[in-house]
């Protein structure tokens, strides 16, 4: 007889597949009959695929270890919170004018919401409310682009995930105020795990902009596994900003899968300055013709954080435009990852894809890898990619100094250069603005930014 | 006229390798000199020295500004005091804007000389004269230090610079290379307009071209790390006429 420990013995994947069977039994949720095989497939890929570890290539640098050991204990059941707006007024872009939604543990909290009126046929608001009507958008595209073939932690969320954002947008409607979707973790269970799901439906002509931000209430370990799906129609403009800033104690996997259709226009910034160890897969399909995709990314690390950007952006139509453009500030022993694929089809003729991944350290053990990678397939396009990674540049120091402008004041010039390469891109302006303040107050954080004599 | 820098026996170098052996040379404000020299003479050491660019090691000598001693200052004091250097090659500064750049170093000059901020509108309305002086396009201010600008915008933009923070010593190195002749013009006359009688002006060029606008009062030949020959703007035109050769091999001779 084997006497093993049970310890050995438990999968790190168990407290997830139990939680599964507790929550998702056909009928035991008020969420549609459709949705029940996706999550049951969710379910069965995440036991499968298992965390990943760093054999898998796309992993190599990211160990997701400290995550898959966490005591974890998921929050699918609502909690009452007790939060009162005056608990968020400290985090980032609640004073900015907008139609908010308040996720506390992933769970759509009303009376810290802010809706407006709703314009005809729309729905911005809560999914799990949307999936208890009915909606007739979601089963056509609810969890119809998210991967999980490849990513245990799409997978997981396909199965656990309870509520999060629905936005439709019927044809030709411009939302005019920006929608603001705010992610709090509150800390009060140890090892909690919150799996938060958006969808976002814009249809033919409709615009939008739209918030994404993550944090958390107090330093505490939180596991944050959050999923957003775009599906945008011909033309549809869409301007969207993720803005990660978790507590440094908290992990965050994250995924935007974004499926673009002819003439769209899609611009999606990532900001990463929270978390211990984080991850942004993007994937965009360029499903249609004419199409303008620009992906741009800020991570600004310290200590022992990880941040870890992943992206794939798949040309499958002729005459579309992609950019992507990530900038990192690492300081301390922090870590950055950065992995992007542009994929160009044999049918995408005259593509024009740019990829630039620039890497500025601030000390001299904080570490970089960065991976850019074009894989095309048609024989009329323009592609480039390229990665740099360095310090501060001697020769634009003593410029900045010979008029004048002392050392100090010249890192710090040149640093919030490199963070503004980044931002300078946000297109909505009170956006811009907040976060160019928000970077730089992180960045003046940072002991390296202040030359020690 | 007062004595505003002196060189003297400055002796110069990097990485051990000595380029300046000795140089001597006194600028009085109100005067232009123009230091000429064959590639290699160590004329652009000169300026990084002036300017305080790391890496340069004085050995021997002194440089005296204003009567008190240059080389212990930081470049960003220099600047303080007055001495600016046009770069013979500007630095690109992708996302510092041009303006909020040059308001920060105009700042810095006005604290130093106890005088208070200068708002943005003040700013702007001195700013935008000077820019017409030089001939500079529109969306100059907006965009980011010298990035993407041509060679010869760059060269607009050193001058533009030495316009706004109003150097008592600026010290021009090559600021010709590189320009076509309409550039060139605008350049130089940019330069002329900012002479007066209490500041001094360091032109130092490979050719004569420059000279032709910017008139100096003294020439100084520049050969192996030692003014090996000094006169008035006669000596450019005789330079330009037969080379460097003929100072070189004299130099050779004790004068």
């Amino acid at each position: 007889m084997i006497d093993a420990p049970i310890s050995d013995a438990m999968k790190e994947t168990d407290p997830y597949l139990s939680e599964f069977e507790r929550f998702d039994k056909p009928g035991a949720s008020s969420h549609p009959s459709w949705l029940y095989p996706i999550r049951k497939a969710g379910i069965a890929r995440f036991a499968e695929l298992g965390f990943p570890t760093t054999h898998d290539e796309d992993w190599r640098f990211t160990n997701v270890t400290p995550i898959a050991k966490l005591p974890v204990a998921p929050l699918l059941d609502p909690t009452d919170h007790r939060l009162k707006s005056a608990d968020l007024a400290q985090f980032n872009f609640m004073q900015m004018e907008a139609t908010r939604l308040v996720f506390v543990d992933g769970f759509f909290a009303p009376s810290l919401s802010s809706l407006g009126s709703q314009k005809k046929g729309a729905w911005i608001g809560s999914l799990a409310t949307a999936l208890a009507e009915e909606h007739w958008v979601l089963e056509k595209h609810l969890a119809r682009y998210a991967r999980t073939e490849k990513n245990a932690f799409t997978a997981l969320n396909t199965a656990l995930f309870t509520d999060g954002a629905f936005i439709y947008l019927p044809e030709g409607t411009t939302v005019k105020t920006p929608v603001h979707l705010l992610f709090v973790s509150t800390g009060r269970r140890q090892a909690a795990a919150s799996f938060p799901r958006n969808l976002i439906v814009a249809d033919k002509g409709s615009q939008l902009m739209l918030i994404e931000s993550y944090v958390g209430l107090r330093k505490s370990v939180y596991f944050t596994n959050a999923v957003t799906e775009f599906v945008l129609s011909d033309n549809a403009v869409v301007e969207h900003c993720k803005f990660q800033e978790e507590c440094l104690t908290a992990f965050h996997m994250a995924a935007l899968h974004a499926f673009l259709g002819r003439g769209a226009n899609f611009i999606s910034h990532s900001i990463a300055t929270g978390a211990q160890i984080s991850r942004n897969n993007i994937h965009t399909a360029l499903a249609g013709p004419g199409i303008e995709c620009v992906l741009n990314g800020l991570y600004v690390t310290r200590d022992q954080q990880l941040a870890d950007h992943w992206m794939f952006v798949e040309h499958a139509q002729p005459n579309c435009n992609s950019h992507e453009y990530f900038n990192g500030i690492l300081d301390g022993n922090s870590k950055g990852v950065f992995h992007g694929r542009i994929f160009v089809q044999q049918g995408a003729q005259k593509t024009d894809a740019k990829q630039t991944n620039k890497n500025l350290l601030l000390s001299d053990t904080a570490t970089v890898n960065t991976k850019p990678q074009l894989e095309i397939y048609a024989d009329d396009v323009k592609c480039t990619h390229g990665a740099t990674v360095g310090q501060l540049n001697d020769e634009a120091i003593f410029y900045l100094r010979t008029r004048g402008v002392d050392l100090e004041t010249a890192r710090r010039m040149l640093i919030h250069a490199f963070a503004g390469e980044i931002i300078e891109r946000v297109r909505f302006r009170p956006l811009r603005d907040e976060l160019d303040s928000v970077v730089w107050d992180r960045l003046e954080e940072n002991e390296r930014v202040a030359v020690k004599k | 006229m007062t004595r505003l820098l002196e060189i003297k026996n400055l002796h110069a170098g990097v990485d051990g390798r000595e380029i300046l052996k000795g140089v001597n040379l006194t600028i009085n404000s109100g005067e232009v000199h123009a230091i000429m020299g064959p590639n290699g003479s160590g004329k652009s050491t000169l300026a990084a020295v002036l300017a305080g660019r790391e890496g340069y090691e004085v050995t021997q000598g002194e440089v005296l500004y204003q009567g008190k001693d240059l080389l212990e200052l930081d470049p960003e004091e220099r600047a303080r005091e007055g001495v600016f250097l046009a770069f013979q090659y500007p630095v690109e500064i992708p996302g510092v804007n041009s303006a909020y750049f040059l308001k920060a170093a105009l700042n810095e000059l006005r604290k130093h000389r106890g005088l208070p901020d200068l708002d943005a509108i003040d700013f702007l309305s001195l700013v935008k004269d000077k820019m017409k002086v030089l001939d500079l396009r529109e969306d100059f201010l907006k965009r980011s230090v010298n990035e993407g600008f041509s060679g010869g915008e760059k060269k607009k933009n050193e001058i533009f610079q030495m316009a706004i923070l109003e150097p008592k010593l600026a010290v021009l190195d090559e600021t010709d290379s590189g320009l076509d002749i309409d550039a060139l013009r605008i350049v130089a006359e940019g330069v002329n307009k900012l002479k007066k009688p209490d500041n001094a002006q360091l032109v130092i060029t490979h050719y004569q071209r420059l000279l032709e606008y910017i008139i100096p009062d003294f020439v100084h030949v520049l050969a192996d790390g030692r003014i090996v020959r000094s006169g008035t703007k006669g000596l450019a035109l005789e330079l330009e006429e037969r080379g460097y050769d003929w100072i070189l091999k004299s130099e050779l001779q004790p004068a």
